[in-house]
């Protein structure tokens, strides 16, 4: 058998390499990251919550950070988890013991982040959401449209967020930030 | 653009993030299997398309996702009000006014024979 170690896939970002931006903003795609699309039921909330070891918020648009992992509320009962480190999502989440459904789409998303005094401008070239601090604050995030494509929303700091997208859909994604971007320090 | 309220985000969105789906209050017969054919196209085919204040099932497909009940009036294409899904038909705060705005209406009355397909 032939040694594992010098045989295993790369595995390449859709967005690998690509930088961009303005001097107003600054976008770089993510590093790679574990991520999965979770549906419990309200009852449930608090076991899978324990197994994942990060508090589902059951506000609208609000996320929770704990132990390396995000999760963010999509709908009243589901939720995207991402896990920046070694992942074990799934794992935990079938550890729960309870019901729920919990799809690995840590290769279906790829993201982009956002940062910079005119990152709110930038997004907001696509997205008709009100992107203010007071509407939308450090830690709110929510499912919507940017130009043709549906993206997750995530602010991480007054001036910066993380843009969730489809990995096929993230080259339109990257394209019109940058025009934003370009816009934004007009 | 036209903000439409959602129940479940509790919040104004945008209209782009909405998708249509159909009259609301709609009730499958219990026993689908004994109802004659009339009945059920009754039932699976014939809308009412009425023209004013109508309710309308509306669905947050890029936002929460969910399914919710909204009263719409189809003349001046305001949202009156929305409200969650399963919840039964609501009243409408203003409906003195639309009666009212209806009335002022009624004098075309070649139109108003157009919602009556039935």
């Amino acid at each position: 058998m032939a040694e594992l170690g010098s045989h295993i896939a790369t595995r390449s970002l859709p967005l690998s390499g690509v930088h961009g931006g303005s001097s107003m903003v600054r976008l770089e795609p993510a590093a790679p990251a574990s991520r999965i699309s979770l549906r419990v039921r309200a009852e449930d909330v608090p076991a899978l919550s324990s197994a994942l070891g990060v508090d589902l918020p059951v506000k609208p648009k609000t996320s929770a950070y704990a132990n390396g992992r995000t999760a963010l509320w999509l709908g009243p009962d589901e939720w995207l988890v991402i896990d920046e480190g070694e992942s074990g999502l799934m794992t935990a989440a079938a550890n729960s013991g309870v019901l729920h459904s919990a799809t690995d789409v840590s290769h279906r998303n790829t993201a982009i982040l956002v940062s910079g005094p005119g990152a709110a401008a930038a997004i907001n070239a696509g997205c008709s959401q009100d992107l203010s601090l007071d509407v939308f604050p450090v830690g709110a995030c929510s499912r919507t449209l940017f130009g043709k494509v549906e993206i997750v929303l995530l602010r991480t700091a007054e001036d910066a967020f993380r843009v969730e997208v489809w990995r096929s859909f993230s080259d339109y994604a990257f394209g019109l930030l940058s025009e934003g971007a370009r816009d934004a320090a007009l | 653009m036209l903000l439409i309220h959602c129940p479940y985000c509790e919040e104004d969105r945008s209209e782009l993030e909405f998708r249509w789906a159909g009259e609301a209050h709609i009730a499958r017969p219990e026993n689908i299997a004994a109802i004659s054919d009339e009945e059920f196209a009754e039932f699976f085919f014939l809308r009412n398309n009425e023209k004013g204040l109508t309710y309308e099932r509306w669905r947050h497909i890029h936002g929460c996702g969910r399914f919710f009940n909204a009263a719409r009036d189809t003349i001046s294409d305001r949202f009156l009000m929305t409200y969650k899904a399963g919840l039964p038909k609501q009243p409408v705060p203003v409906a003195e006014e639309f009666a009212a705005i209806a009335e002022e209406k009624s004098v075309e009355t070649w139109e108003q024979t157009e919602g009556d397909a039935r």
